[in-house]
């Protein structure tokens, strides 16, 4: 059995004997992306499992071992692993967890160290915490990220957001129920192939495999009927995740509504791109600047690849790039706006309204502090600029109740029906002064 | 066209409508539906399509709150409400242009003219007409009685109005200081009006034709004046429709013109049927079978007080006294704790009238027999009100009152929790003294008054409410928040057929989460202890007694007198000081007894407490609603040293340059508390005036309070918005609030980040006071930390606004540093100064640490003043020097400020005399994480910790527990200490 070694900050280290004998828990925040990641790490040599449980007691453990008040992703992350930990399908002696770290100003830093935390309290000390992060924040001697893995890893970005866009534009409208999805599931098997062969994340590849993604999604039967157009944006994983949201995407497509969610993709960059700017606002190190510059430029790359097949293929909406859209949000906020999910969750209102998704959900945990800022305090600001922004704020938390959530999105779907009559009616009414003109102008021609 | 029917659940009534051909009511019906939305909703259905619409096809539609459930379930076509609002008040009235409606739980805005808008309350904001209902039994009146007495007040206090519960923290206090019962009335109506205009409309005016609907509008007369009053309509511009309850369920008849003709009776017959779906639940009935509810009782019932008769009885008998938030408790006692009275009675709204008859009750019972009152003790929240009043005594803390009553009855108890009306007490003991105290928040203190507001609500008392829960099934996980969250919850739990009994289970389930995982914050019983005494008067329902046994899973003790233990602590407490007579009023002077209470403000200092002054017959005065100890004659020494207010003091004395080249406006808030010292500094040196915002108030609050996009930040950001008010006032050339990621770095963490809030607060300012862009307003990002670029960025910046150079910039710059470098030493070494004048005069020293921005009286509710009224010297955290004492924590330390809270907490282990309070923002997200790890430093260095959270209400009541608490247990350790010596 591994043997147990701490690190100089006092971690335990997820070290080279465990990567062979250990199972890895992940939270499953994306479906779709954190799929493609899990088949990534297992062709790397991790026994990685993606928690798929759900039910009252993640957040029964939750409040009991993280401070309530606290947000609640780390409520929910944290109780799902301690549920999971005790439900005796795993060996606690033999298992790992990994999680995210951004190093950021936000809370959500600190959630690797309260999961610790609550380790401690509930009894497993002897299982170690795999920080995920690009800041350098912790060490493991047993997980290692190179390049060529982190190549992979954006390629899942990329590939998970294409699925989840093609799926959910197609969903809401396919003749057959459940087809959208079954594509998905196929191509995830497809992209686990590739990455088996080590294959699939060269940007050649990547612009090929997307072609073939659109092409085998466009094939899916559908009608095209006028419906409410919601998007969604929000704290990261509240946005994302059906444990935290109450399966917000499911009501919204059950309610009649196509779901517009933006990708993964956009704030990984905008990640990236706030290290450039704090150097630009306060100064720092060149080198650093460079090199974060140059993985920031390929994503950048792959996101105009990306964008361009989606174009082409004269089926599906394709979103706006990350330099237009950092470029939208200019006159609303600063740039140097970056905990959390910073500027960038006012730019994807922004760019959502413009692009004439006018319903937008807000989604946060309770108390979120960048959302202060960045959601509900831009939206009188949007409003200002584009009147027909209809914005709902929903909090999360395991207090709030799925039916006051439900009424305030009800609400907002009212708004945008009543909304979406009057531009048919409106449209109408164009429609037919066009009409009269072009009757007139012949007879102009005549005289 | 057919009739059209509209029906309108909420969370508490149920409200139809049915339209005929010509669009008339032909029937309206308004009834509470006490928990059962589904049974009513059959009911009223099969009148409508027995007697109204006589079996004809109707079209129907149903909203509201509860609606949606009864909807989902039966295929019935739902509109939200708000939605159906509109369809009435557009067909009513075509000319409106603004809709205020507020309901049960919820309340909305609609602006109708220009951009079309609609605002709901957030999930926090608690409810209205269950917000007035509560208030008025607060009141003891009815609610007819309670609008009655609205209409005719001399004063208005400023009510908390962000939540229900915020404002009974607000009134509960001002109750039992005996403030009158009208002018508490007209509050509570016009904190509704604040927080609908305030909290609602966010900015956007109220003008033109307003529309007034929903239940409360169309019932209380004094709230409809607050709202006229408030917004200055006159009566072309205030509606207020006759049949404005019926409004929304009107629209929802308009509504059902576009729905599916149907046979009512079908509609009944879908309802009935959705009802037999079976609850998911994952909370076991509380008792399976009567045979464990007698073990139960019978274990409960063995432990016993002795009950004497003052018939037989002969010597010294003690007087006991619990005034509670809600409840009197009254006892007398003989000095061997035989009971001799004993009364627990509802304070309707003023304590003074009971206990005088109470004490009366005993005078006429002994009158004549050789019994003497040899001594009397109050504790609670009325402590000072009825001490004065009727000459007890002792005035004790609770927490000494409780304890001394539960080692009456379990002498090595090592655990309490005492759940009363309002608050949640729960002490730790450890070698006989009290060792860490815990008591609810302000955001979750339902407790048992609420377990009453929802009994009653539901038309039950609470002692059958209570039973009803006993055998229930399906106990309703209704989660373990606050109030206003449990009132959803129930909301949900309806939606999803749950019974009353499971719901009364479920609550009572819910009471025993908050005090475990919210207040005492335990994993498992081993944190509580061994021996647990259970006592307040919600203990006395054996659902929530149950739910906590079960909870735990350990037996614990419940005393017989489980309500009066506070009123038997402290005759207890009186019987061992050895007096031979008490001072409390003979029968002759209660006869002659009278009370008079009458308002004032204080003039002493800049706070202006609100003082009421409470006469009696004797001439003796009692004044309270004062910050400070002044006329509580407990100031004991003058104590020389208070960091908070040094600090402040530094602060606002910086003076602007006079005949500068402009004027520069600073507001004083947030993380300008400290870096003030700086941004002086480098202006004044530019040449410019710099011109602070005026000092913090609730007024200042107030008048910036309608722009304030989120309500759930903390109360200091809040602030900012009154400042920036009182700064474009002020007709400036330029406002100066710049956005800062981060802080100085100090060396002492991982990183030196501001919060998300601090960091970017001046966005928020920015894109929600249209009037920043009339000014310049400068609130680029700057760094400070790093002081070579911040030289560079600078000129970029500056130059934006004004002509600079760069020599000028590192000119300021360099001034800059250096005052900001002066300020940290200063407060270092007053902080040292204060240390050793607190040893040198034996004074106990207390860091109360939180943030800079916790100087601003407005802010910390002058807790600073209370400390040193108790004679201890107070230093601020960032005092305490980082270098010595910065140590290793099990977070991540990447906040400037927080990291010196750590090496606060780490320095009180190296003085006998120092403790720490953390002072908590509520909201503040970064303090969940703070607060365990300092509680965790303290306690492993064998300290006691204790936390203050702090929001714009300002009631002190439970402040003042804690800290007499905590110097309570602090005395008690140093007697203990003495001894062993």
């Amino acid at each position: 059995m591994a043997e147990l070694k701490y690190a100089k900050d006092g971690h335990l280290i997820f070290t080279k004997e465990m990567k062979k004998e250990y199972k890895i828990l992940a939270p499953n925040m994306l479906p779709i992306h954190f799929e493609l990641i899990r088949n990534i790490f297992v062709n790397e040599g991790y026994d990685m499992e993606l928690l798929q449980t759900t039910g009252p007691n993640i957040v029964s453990e939750g409040l009991q071992n993280v401070h309530n008040d606290t947000c609640y992703p780390c409520l929910l992350v944290v109780g799902q692993f301690i549920d999971a930990l005790k439900s005796g399908k795993y060996d606690p002696n033999k298992t790992a967890l990994i999680i995210t770290q951004t190093g950021g100003g936000c809370r959500a830093s600190n959630y690797i160290h309260l999961l610790r935390k609550a380790l401690h309290k509930a009894g497993f000390d002897q299982v170690p915490v795999i920080s995920l992060n690009l800041s350098g924040l912790e060490h493991n001697s047993g997980f290692k990220l190179s390049l060529g893995l982190l190549l992979k890893l954006i390629s899942a970005l990329l590939y998970g957001d294409m699925l989840m866009l093609l799926a959910n534009q197609i969903r809401p409208y396919e003749t057959q129920p459940g087809a959208a999805d079954q594509n998905v599931t196929k191509w995830i098997g497809i992209l686990a192939g590739y990455y088996k062969k080590s294959s699939g994340f060269s940007m050649k590849e990547m612009e090929k495999t997307f072609r073939a993604m659109i092409e085998d999604f466009a094939k899916i039967p559908f009608v095209r009927t006028p419906k409410i157009k919601v998007g969604i944006v929000g704290e990261i994983y509240v946005k994302y995740s059906p444990l935290a949201n109450n399966n917000l995407e499911q009501f919204l497509f059950r309610e009649g509504a196509e779901v517009i969610v933006p990708g993964l993709l956009d704030f990984i960059l905008f990640k990236f791109d706030n290290r450039l700017v704090d150097i630009d606002l306060y100064g720092g190190n060149p080198v650093k600047y460079k090199v974060v510059g140059l993985l920031k430029n390929y994503m950048l790359r792959a996101q105009k690849v990306y964008i361009q097949t989606l174009k082409e293929s004269g089926v599906f909406d394709a979103p706006a790039d990350f330099e237009t859209i950092k470029k939208m949000v200019k006159p609303f906020i600063g740039y140097g706006a970056k905990m959390g999910e910073g500027w960038l969750l006012t730019a994807e209102m922004v760019e959502l309204v413009h692009s004439g998704v006018e319903n937008v959900v807000c989604a946060q945990p309770f108390g979120c502090l960048p959302n202060h800022i960045v959601g509900k305090g831009m939206i009188r600001k949007i409003r200002n600029e584009m009147p027909h922004a209809n914005i709902v704020a929903i909090d999360y938390d395991p207090g709030a109740t799925k039916v006051n959530q439900e009424n305030r999105l009800k609400l907002m779907l009212a708004t945008a029906k009543d909304r979406m009559q009057e531009q048919e009616r409106e449209q109408k009414k164009t429609r037919l002064q066009v009409r009269v003109k072009e009757e007139k102008e012949p007879i102009a021609v005549h005289e | 066209m057919s009739y059209r029917v509209g029906l309108d659940v909420g969370s508490t009534t149920i409200k139809s409508v049915v339209l005929d051909e010509n669009d008339q009511i032909l029937y309206q019906s308004y009834d509470r539906h006490m928990a059962k939305a589904r049974e009513k909703a059959v009911a009223l259905l099969s009148y409508i399509h027995e007697n109204i619409t006589k079996g004809e096809p109707v079209r129907l539609a149903v909203t509201g709150s509860s609606g949606l459930g009864l909807s989902q379930d039966s295929g019935i076509p739902f509109v939200q409400e708000v939605y159906s609002t509109q369809l009435a008040v557009k067909r009513n009235f075509p000319d409106t242009d603004v809709i205020i409606e507020l309901g049960g739980e919820d309340a909305k805005i609609l602006f109708l003219s220009g951009v079309p808008e609609v605002r709901m309350n957030g999930s926090c904001a608690g409810g209205t007409g269950a917000f007035i209902d509560q208030m008025a039994i607060l009141l003891g009146v009815d609610l007819d009685e309670f609008d009655e007495l609205s209409l005719h007040y001399d004063k208005l206090y400023t009510i908390a109005s962000r939540c229900g519960v915020f404002a009974k923290s607000d009134v509960q206090p001002l109750v039992n200081q005996g403030a009158q019962k009208n002018d508490l009335a007209a509050s509570i109506f016009q904190a509704v009006v604040n927080q609908t205009i305030g909290g609602l409309a966010q900015g956007r005016d109220i003008e033109g034709k307003v529309i007034f609907l929903g239940g409360p509008l169309s019932f209380f007369k004094g709230l409809r004046q607050r709202f006229t009053e408030t917004l200055r309509l006159d009566e072309a511009h205030a509606v207020f429709p006759e049949n404005g309850q019926y409004y929304i369920a009107m629209g929802a008849a308009i509504y059902a013109e576009s729905t599916e003709e149907m046979s009512l009776a079908d509609a009944v017959e879908q309802l009935k049927n959705s009802a037999k779906k079976t609850v998911q639940t994952t909370i076991e009935p509380l008792f399976e079978n009567e045979e464990e509810y007698q073990e139960f009782l019978q274990r409960h019932n063995a432990i016993q007080v002795p009950y004497l008769s003052p018939e037989t009885y002969e010597g010294k008998a003690y007087l006991g006294v619990d005034a509670g938030s809600t409840t009197t408790k009254i006892v007398l006692i003989s000095p061997e704790g035989g009971i001799l009275y004993e009364k627990y009675i509802s304070n309707r709204g003023n304590a003074v009238p009971i206990v005088r008859e109470a004490i009366q009750e005993i005078y006429r019972q002994i009158a004549g027999k050789p019994i003497t009152i040899a001594g009397a003790g109050v504790t609670g929240y009325g402590e000072e009100l009825i001490k004065n009043a009727f000459h007890l005594d002792f005035g004790l803390v609770e927490t000494v009152a409780h304890y001394t009553a539960a080692r009456f009855f379990m002498p090595d108890v090592d655990f309490i929790i005492d759940i009363g009306g309002q608050d949640m007490k729960c002490f730790k003991m450890k070698n006989g003294a009290v060792d860490s105290i815990m008591l609810n928040e302000a955001c979750s203190s339902g407790c048992g008054s609420f377990l009453e507001t929802f009994a009653t609500a539901l038309g039950y008392t609470v002692e059958t409410f209570a039973k009803e829960g006993l055998f229930a099934r399906y106990p309703v996980d209704l989660g373990s928040r606050c109030t206003v969250f449990m009132n959803s919850s129930v909301k949900q739990a309806q939606k999803d057929g749950a019974t009353v009994q499971d719901i009364s289970a479920g609550l009572s389930v819910s009471i025993v989460k908050n005090a475990i995982y919210k207040v005492i914050r335990a994993n498992s019983p081993k944190d509580l202890g061994s021996n647990i005494v259970v006592q307040g008067g919600t203990f006395l329902n054996d659902a929530v007694l149950r739910a906590f046994e079960k909870e735990l899973g350990i037996h614990v003790v419940r005393t017989p007198i489980s309500g009066l233990m506070g009123a038997y602590g402290s005759a207890l407490f009186a019987s061992r000081q050895g007096l031979q007579e008490s001072t409390l009023l003979s029968p002759e002077e209660l006869e002659q007894f009278t009370h008079t209470v009458s308002v004032a403000v204080c003039q002493h200092c800049e706070n202006h407490c609100r003082l009421t002054v409470n006469k009696f017959a004797d001439g003796k005065t009692y004044i309270s609603g004062n910050k400070c100890e002044r006329y509580t004659g407990k100031l004991k020494q003058q104590i020389a040293y208070n960091e908070y207010e040094y600090k402040y003091h530094l602060l606002t004395s910086l003076k602007g340059l006079k005949n500068g080249k402009g004027r520069i406006g600073i507001p004083l808030v947030l993380n300008m508390y400290e870096n003030l010292p700086f941004w002086h500094a480098f202006f004044t040196e530019l040449g410019y005036e710099v011109v602070l915002s005026s000092r913090s108030s609730r007024e200042l609050y107030i008048s910036g309070q309608h722009t304030i996009p989120s309500d759930t930040v903390c109360y200091p950001a809040k602030l900012v918005h009154g400042h920036m008010e009182a700064l474009l006032k002020e007709n400036l050339d330029m406002i100066f609030y710049p956005c800062m990621s981060y802080n100085f770095d100090e060396h002492a963490g991982d990183n030196h980040y501001n919060c998300p809030v601090v960091a970017y607060y001046p966005e928020v300012i920015d894109a929600n006071i249209p009037a920043m862009h009339k000014t310049t307003y400068i609130m680029d990002y700057l760094g400070i930390h790093r002081r070579k670029d911040f030289e560079k960025k600078a000129v970029e910046v500056f130059s934006k606004y004004f002509p600079v150079s760069r020599a000028e910039i590192q000119r300021a710059s360099d001034k800059a540093y250096a005052a900001y470098e002066k300020y940290r030493n200063e407060v270092r070494s007053y902080a040292q100064k204060a240390i050793a004048y607190a040893e040198e005069n034996h004074f106990p020293i207390i860091v109360l640490a939180g943030r800079p921005y916790h100087v601003d009286p407005e802010i910390n509710h002058g807790i600073d003043k209370l400390i040193t009224g108790y004679g201890a010297v107070v230093i601020s955290e960032d005092g305490i020097p980082l270098e010595k004492y910065k140590r290793k924590v099990h977070v991540l330390n990447q906040w400037t400020y927080h990291s010196r809270l750590y090496a606060a907490a780490n320095a009180v282990k190296d003085y006998d005399n120092m403790s720490l309070i953390q002072l908590v923002s509520f909201g503040c997200g970064v303090d969940a994480i703070t607060t365990d790890e300092v509680r965790s430093i303290l306690e492993t260095d064998g300290q006691i910790y204790t936390q203050i959270k702090i929001d714009e209400i300002n009631n002190l009541g439970a402040t003042k527990i804690r800290i007499r608490s905590l110097f309570a247990a602090l005395e008690e350790r140093r007697q203990k200490r003495a001894q062993s010596e």
